[in-house]
């Protein structure tokens, strides 16, 4: 596939930062309704790489992702982000970290009253002062980077599930995200398109130099994104490590879990 | 029951913090007058069929129950006065609100509801933007702005209806319906009316915002919170009605 379209880009960190992990998590606990989902997750993300949390339905994958970006703030623990602890933030303070982490929803979440071009232009029109000339050529350039052309004035109804995903990854990566959250980039789409939307995912991290939080339970598009994995398990991590890592873990769980995906 | 009552003051606590919310953004630039135009004609313009509607048929049934009463103890020439003053203080404010809480409270809560079940509010907040900025500050404002406007029409075309049925029905002038009504009603009559608007509009708007934004539960969800934000506007409506009516009453 061709990447000759992506600008490539640092992620921006200063040297002094690139030594700390740009996430950190320790010690995460939440519950809902008094029943526990997350019980101590302890984790990090490195500059420019990118973990998948891996895990069944229902584990609270997605719980965890959203406490990256400050949707929804620990019961106990802490969630560091670029050097500053989300729970201590004010409003606008977690806009700017939200400004750095996109996140990309399992439906992709498009605002459904807006056309594509609306969409991803939205968060050019809320945070930069862009002409309108520059935002459409911007529009149209993040549009390429996720293979898509000719579909600005669509509006998500008349899109398919992989398109849906592909506007939803331009959206975000609108603002110059530094890092990428994935909340289950593949689930709902045929094999083929699910693969594709994951080789392009590597490919823009790589070209980017994204850092990216992927949560699926799609194990073998997971093995082409990820370059570290973390099995939740009853609100823990249960295993994490490298590729080879985990495929040499005696884990129990890990080697079930590994098994489906063959 | 103990738990309708934990929910009650829960849901008044959710709309007492969005009010604050409110508030806070309000006056937050940039001011989205593009967002609030919107919502004026969605909730204002496009309501004006029904709030018309509703106003004649009001104002027409209103002169045939006053006329037939009053005319029993040879009153029938105060049917102006009565209906003016009917239509002012209370049937116009209060059944413009009822026809807006059903039409607009409906279509606000559904509407973000929906988006809510869809994670379009998350991916909002996920794109460093406000849902309340966005989508609750138009939507209140566009309300407590547009409903004593809607008001003031509704009296209007109800006092036409009452004149057409006083003309036709009654055998009561036109020039002596119109006198009678001028001579009668004081500008505190219809400012009483006019108050009650903005009060009616606030609520109507932000149990509907409130209601949407706390939907939980897919599209049944959506379906129970449009219901609910429907018959809590309505009750909130009658209930503030009494209460404002006591205190315009005292001062």
């Amino acid at each position: 596939m061709d990447g000759d379209d992506i600008t490539p880009r640092g992620n921006g960190a200063r040297p002094e930062e690139e030594r700390l992990p740009f996430i950190m998590v320790s010690g995460l606990e939440k519950s809902f309704g008094g029943k526990p989902i997350l019980r101590g997750i302890d984790l990090h993300v490195r500059h420019g790489e990118t973990l998948v949390i891996l895990g069944g339905s229902g584990e609270g994958k997605s719980v965890l992702l959203r406490h990256l970006n400050g949707l929804l703030m620990p019961d106990r623990g802490t969630v560091i982000v670029g050097g500053r602890n989300l729970a201590t933030l004010d409003d606008d303070q977690l806009a700017e970290v939200r400004k750095e982490v996109g996140m990309v929803f399992q439906l992709g979440a498009l605002f459904d009253s807006m056309s594509v071009y609306d969409n991803v232009s939205y968060p050019l029109h809320e945070h930069t002062a862009m002409p309108e000339e520059q935002i459409s050529a911007r529009v149209r350039e993040l549009l390429t980077m996720v293979q898509l052309e000719g579909v600005e004035a669509l509006l998500p109804a008349e899109l398919s599930g992989g398109m849906k995903k592909r506007v939803a990854i331009a959206r975000t990566l609108a603002l110059q995200p530094r890092a990428v959250l994935y909340d289950e980039p593949t689930t709902g789409l045929d094999p083929l398109v699910a693969h594709r939307i994951s080789v392009r995912m590597r490919e823009l991290q790589e070209h980017l130099g994204l850092t990216s939080v992927v949560v699926t339970h799609d194990l073998k598009n997971a093995f082409v994104v990820g370059d570290r994995f973390a099995l939740l398990y009853h609100g823990k991590i249960r295993v994490s490590g490298t590729a080879d890592e985990i495929r040499a873990s005696r884990d129990e769980l890990m080697q079930d879990f590994l098994k489906t995906a063959l | 029951m103990r738990d309708a009552f934990y929910r009650l003051l829960d849901q008044l606590g959710e709309i007492g913090l969005l009010t604050v919310e409110f508030f806070r953004y309000l006056f937050r630039r940039p001011f989205e007058a593009r967002l609030l135009i919107d919502q004026l004609d969605s909730i204002g313009v496009r309501s004006l069929n029904v709030v018309n509607l509703t106003a004649i048929f009001s104002g027409m049934v209103l002169a045939l129950q006053m006329g037939q009463f009053l005319a029993k103890f040879g009153a029938k020439i105060y049917v102006s006065r009565v209906m003016g003053l009917s239509l002012l203080r209370e049937m116009g404010p209060v059944l413009t609100a009822l026809m807006i809480g059903a039409r607009v409270g409906a279509g606000i809560t559904a509407e973000l509801g929906s988006m809510k079940v869809t994670e379009q509010l998350d991916a909002m907040l996920a794109l460093a933007s406000s849902p309340v900025k966005k989508l609750v500050v138009p939507r209140v404002l566009a309300t407590i702005l547009i409903l004593p406007l809607l008001t003031v029409i509704a009296d209007a075309i109800g006092l036409a209806g009452g004149l057409l049925i006083a003309v036709t029905q009654l055998g009561i002038s036109a020039d002596f319906f119109y006198t009678s009504l001028v001579q009668n009603i004081t500008l505190s009559d219809l400012m009483s009316g006019i108050s009650k608007a903005f009060f009616f509009g606030y609520l109507i708007s932000i149990i509907a915002c409130m209601k949407g934004l706390t939907v939980t539960g897919g599209a049944d969800g959506v379906g129970r919170a449009t219901t609910s934000a429907v018959v809590a506007a309505s009750i909130s409506v009658l209930v503030a009605d009494f209460f404002l009516t006591k205190l315009f009453l005292t001062i």
